[in-house]
């Protein structure tokens, strides 16, 4: 990586000076036209350079473009590092706007005249593999060092963590001195305190103390290795300190961790929590109703196509609706005529969850469907160098407790709610008092089923959206709902998180296939000492 | 004949209540029949491939291929001047099960050949009844080897033919340093990765604490915790990549937990040899773009067969976004090596078509020959490509001409000495070359061992 660096500055040394000069010829040069197309034929060699079969001529070719005066070279290059640069049959060289779908809308690259849509079949693109693409970032970064933007300037200084060999270091000094933005001062001050504490200076381990990046960490170990023993010792001192910290801030992902994977369990169980623990009816079709939900974003995404995250939105009532409408089917299709039955309940359940997943597999595909993660939803929140959040499963978090809240505002706030808890509580009695005890099953079996449809929405997001989802989670959803004691919200959050987290904590040293018996075994043996859950219900309910 | 056509009616069959005399006549009149049914019948072709459960998610292709195989071979005038029929079971991605099937297959519908099976458990299953009633499985998919059947022609890569190529790359093209082995707990995963860690070590000695190795369950969703360890595993300095033996579906929650851990593969590269084509397309490949995966065939091969064979199965599906894949390529082989073998014969009989198919070589659809080996594996070429934003891998690297599959690992002690040769007179499948004996086949302790975890 390095080789590329120091090829990309020399490249740029030279680009440097002509950039300066061209911006300031720009203004006074508005006429020369004939000078541009002589800048096109020379440009259109260089990109003629690229589309050859072997890698390294390419990356040859991509230094000739980075030698090259033309302006245009860093918006080359990056079209080419994102796949977007491509050739059409007659040999023009195009920038692909957009591609997605079929047609892709394009524009010619020379004069960034928009040539309206063309087929992907018409279209070659000019490929690079991950030496090259490591090439053009690090070219790129180079080039962005002196880019008005600060942004460009960000990522560029990061990039250089860790990378910068001795000749870049006087430029990288002055660099310093001229830079405005705090961040990016910071981060190019630390990219030459981790060269300079590899080479054992002194200066570049007192610069590194306290941080996190690990590139600074890796220096240091380096400097702790130096012969100088000053320097090895600061070096190890600050080593030590980052541990510390670094300890910290694995302890705060492993919690994240834990919450994340349990408001999975928490939303896969909580729509259970209410169908088994407050009905009492075992579905094992609550999955299917879920891989329902699943599915209903897949197809809004289908409907919708290009605006991922509207079709994520308008799939949270969607998937409800559907999922509902399914549990309803089920309820009063099935489940109705085997009232106090539970064995009965569960094989026919579990029939309709077959059935549910075959006709996905033959209706559909048995293939699993992509449900494209909306923008807003991808990458992570960086909290510091060494702790970032991800953003899908954050989000995913905050739902599970929206929906929570929800359903809590449901039960104890709303006359169905109301009838709810008098139907479980006594049926004969709520009948008498006039509450009219079969629609409220059948709006309870809709709630549950609904709750489940938006977990299938949310695990959109997070895992495969195929015929099998559902399957994946119905013995977690159990076992959550028991863990928590049956008929009990809360107990379905407290037991969803912490189980998640106690999956997490032993995740690391166990294994996940061994965390995850353990965690059975620890079920098992707590339902044995508390078979009523965390949260046993209290009251002459609980005996009935 | 009476018999042999009853028999071809199950159902009716089964309901007459004479089910065991008959099994035991059809496989007494076996030979003999056989003999009779030549001229008028058609050639029957077996199709052991999961169409539930969860396996259909890859098997469902391979069942289509293998039809769409018959229907060009029957436009073409069959084999031998008869058509070809397909029969076709669904085993459910229930590993007994596959053993049932196979036997009514062989033993019911005598079937003349097998294309079947995916995962190495349900191969194991159904080995012990091939070899019983000696029928002719061929298995498309790459494995762990250490194993070779009579009845059996592994047409998938053997490990020397996918997993060694693929990490001698990393280590002289790309500089890797450091290796994660992840992946799904179950026999093709731990015998490859147990190759693999003696071929590091011994090979290129590559230190203990630079090799990382983690399992996880089928169908594993939550990757936070393992993408957090690769990623501190690949921050000590040391060009590190993850080779990655991740089973099916639990590879979408793994790419994407990577790319919202920004794990980019010019950092940490994952190279896959169980990702494809077909799992590419239940994923986003944006982030992906870069991540590697070792087949011995892409869609993306530029080769006017494979332009015809992509052709065929796009019309064929009525599908416009229909993608192929390493194992369908592995059919297309082994279905064309039997119909040469059989034609080579000049019947269906299957120790005539065993003995013929050795050595009988057919176009690949990567522009080379593939070869049947007396080991019953096959010559492959080994790609190496990189996931491309469309779904499809661009080739980056290949071996300069074919590798012939070890069906026994030069890497582990207990099979290093071990060859396979089912030609005359040797005719075993585990010979051990130092003591100069044959293992026999030890079928029905393997499936009995496979089937218990």
């Amino acid at each position: 990586m390095r080789r590329f660096l120091s090829l990309a500055l020399l490249c740029f040394l030279l680009l440097g000076a002509t950039l300066t000069a061209q911006a300031q010829t720009d203004t006074a040069n508005n006429s020369g036209s004939d000078n541009t197309g002589a800048n096109d034929s020379a440009a259109l060699e260089l990109l003629e350079a690229l589309d050859v079969e072997s890698y390294t001529a390419k990356g040859e070719a991509i230094t000739a473009i980075l030698q090259s005066d033309d302006e245009r070279a860093r918006d080359w290059l990056q079209a080419l590092l994102d796949g977007r640069l491509q050739r059409t049959e007659d040999g023009r060289f195009v920038l692909v706007l957009e591609n997605r779908g079929r047609d892709w809308p394009v524009a010619d690259v020379l004069t960034g005249e928009a040539l309206g849509e063309m087929s992907r079949r018409d279209l070659e693109r000019i490929g690079i593999n991950n030496n090259l693409r490591n090439q053009l970032r690090s070219a790129i970064a180079v080039v962005d060092l002196y880019s008005p933007n600060v942004e460009r300037r960000r990522t560029s200084a990061e990039r250089l963590l860790g990378e910068v060999d001795g000749e870049l270091v006087p430029t990288l000094d002055d660099l310093i001195e001229q830079e405005e933005d705090e961040q990016v001062r910071y981060r190019l001050t630390q990219a030459v305190a981790i060269y300079r504490a590899e080479a054992g200076e002194m200066a570049g381990v007192e610069a590194l103390d306290g941080s996190l990046h690990p590139r600074s960490r890796v220096a240091l170990s380096r400097a702790a290795n130096s012969d100088d023993p000053i320097v090895a010792n600061a070096a190890a001192a600050s080593l030590a300190g980052i541990e510390q910290q670094l300890k910290l801030n694995r302890g705060l992902e492993t919690l994240y961790f834990g919450l994340s994977l349990g408001s999975v369990l928490v939303l896969a169980a909580i729509g259970l929590a209410i169908t088994f623990g407050v009905m009492g009816v075992i579905n094992m079709a609550h999955g299917e109703l879920m891989m329902l939900g699943a599915y209903t974003t897949w197809a809004m995404q289908q409907l919708l196509p290009g605006q991922p995250g509207l079709a994520l939105i308008l799939s949270i009532p969607a998937g409800f609706m559907v999922a509902a409408l399914a549990g309803v089917a089920i309820e009063r299709g099935v489940i109705q005529f085997l009232k106090g039955r539970p064995l009965e309940t569960l094989l026919a359940t579990f029939g309709i969850s077959l059935i549910l997943q075959q006709l996905v597999r033959t209706v559909i595909s048995p293939l699993n469907r992509t449900v494209i993660t909306p923008e807003w939803m991808s990458g992570s929140l960086v909290v510091n160098d060494a702790l970032s959040l991800t953003l899908n499963r954050m989000v995913v978090l905050g739902f599970a407790l929206v929906v929570f809240a929800g359903l809590m505002l449901i039960m104890r706030r709303t006359r169905l709610g109301l009838e709810v808890r008098a139907v479980t509580q006594n049926r004969a009695m709520a009948r008498s008092m006039g509450i009219r005890a079969t629609r409220v099953d059948i709006m309870t079996f809709a709630l549950g089923s609904g709750v489940a449809g938006l977990a299938g929405v949310a695990l959109s997001q997070l895992t495969n959206v195929g015929p099998n989802l559902g399957q994946n989670y119905i013995i977690d959803s159990f076992m959550v709902v028991v863990f928590g004691g049956v008929g009990n919200l809360w107990g379905t959050l407290v037991a969803g998180l912490s189980l998640g987290v106690i999956n997490q904590v032993l995740e690391p040293w166990a294994g996940a296939v061994l965390a995850k018996i353990i965690v059975l075994v620890f079920i098992i043996l707590f339902i044995q000492k508390r078979p009523r859950g965390l949260f046993p219900q209290k009251g002459r309910a609980a005996e009935g | 004949m009476n018999t042999l056509k009853r028999s071809t009616h199950p159902h009716r069959f089964l309901s007459s209540g004479r089910f065991a005399t008959a099994l035991l006549t059809a496989a007494v009149m076996g030979a003999s029949t056989q003999a009779i049914a030549q001229d008028d019948d058609p050639i029957k072709v077996g199709i052991l491939h999961s169409l539930s459960g969860t396996m259909a998610i890859s098997e469902t292709v391979l069942k289509d291929t293998v039809e769409m195989l018959i229907e060009q071979q029957n436009e073409a005038g069959g084999l031998l001047g008869r058509q070809l029929e397909a029969v076709v079971v669904d085993p459910a991605s229930n590993w007994p099960l596959f053993a049932e099937r196979a036997r009514e297959l062989l033993a019911q519908e005598e079937v003349d050949v097998i294309f079947g099976n995916w995962t190495s458990v349900s191969r194991k299953s159904v080995l012990p009844v091939v070899e019983e009633l000696n029928g002719l499985l061929f298995y498309p998919v790459q494995y762990e080897g250490e194993e070779s059947s009579e009845n059996v022609f592994y047409t998938g890569a053997a490990p020397n033919q996918q997993a060694i190529p693929a990490v001698e790359y990393l280590i002289n093209e790309v500089g890797i340093e450091r290796f994660a082995l992840v992946g799904t707990d179950y026999v093709y995963p731990r015998t490859t990765n147990r190759i693999l860690e003696a071929f590091l070590k011994d090979e290129h000695g590559i230190a203990d604490e630079d090799i990382m190795v983690n399992y996880t369950p089928f169908g594993h969703s939550d990757w936070q915790n393992i993408v957090a360890e690769i990623r501190r595993f690949g921050e000590e300095g040391k060009p590190t990549a993850v080779i990655s033996t991740v089973n099916g579906d639990a590879n979408v929650p793994f790419y994407t937990e990577l790319s919202n851990q920004g794990i980019d593969a010019a950092d940490i590269p994952v190279i896959a040899f169980s990702v494809g084509e077909q799992e590419l397309t239940g994923i986003d490949t944006a982030p992906l773009v870069g991540h590697l995966a070792a087949w011995n065939y892409f869609m993306s091969v530029d080769n006017d067969d494979n332009y015809d064979f992509i052709d065929a199965w796009i019309e064929y599906t009525g599908d416009d976004m229909a993608v192929t894949n390493d194992p369908m390529e592995a059919h297309y082989i082994g279905f064309n090596m039997w119909a040469e073998a059989v034609r080579k014969a000049g019947t269906t009989d299957v120790d005539t078509v065993k003995d013929a198919i050795i050595g009988v070589t057919v176009p690949n659809l990567s522009g080379g020959y593939a070869a049947m080996m007396p080991n019953h594996h096959i010559t492959k070429p080994v790609l190496i490509g990189e996931i491309q934003d469309n779904g499809q891998f661009d080739i980056v690297w290949q071996t300069p001409s074919t590798v012939a599959g070890d069906a026994w690992s030069d890497y582990l002690p207990g099979s290093r000495d071990l060859i396979a040769d089912w030609r005359k007179p040797m005719e075993c499948g585990n010979f051990n070359v130092v003591n100069g004996s044959c293992g026999g086949s030890t079928a029905a302790e393997e499936a009995e061992a496979a089937l218990a975890e």
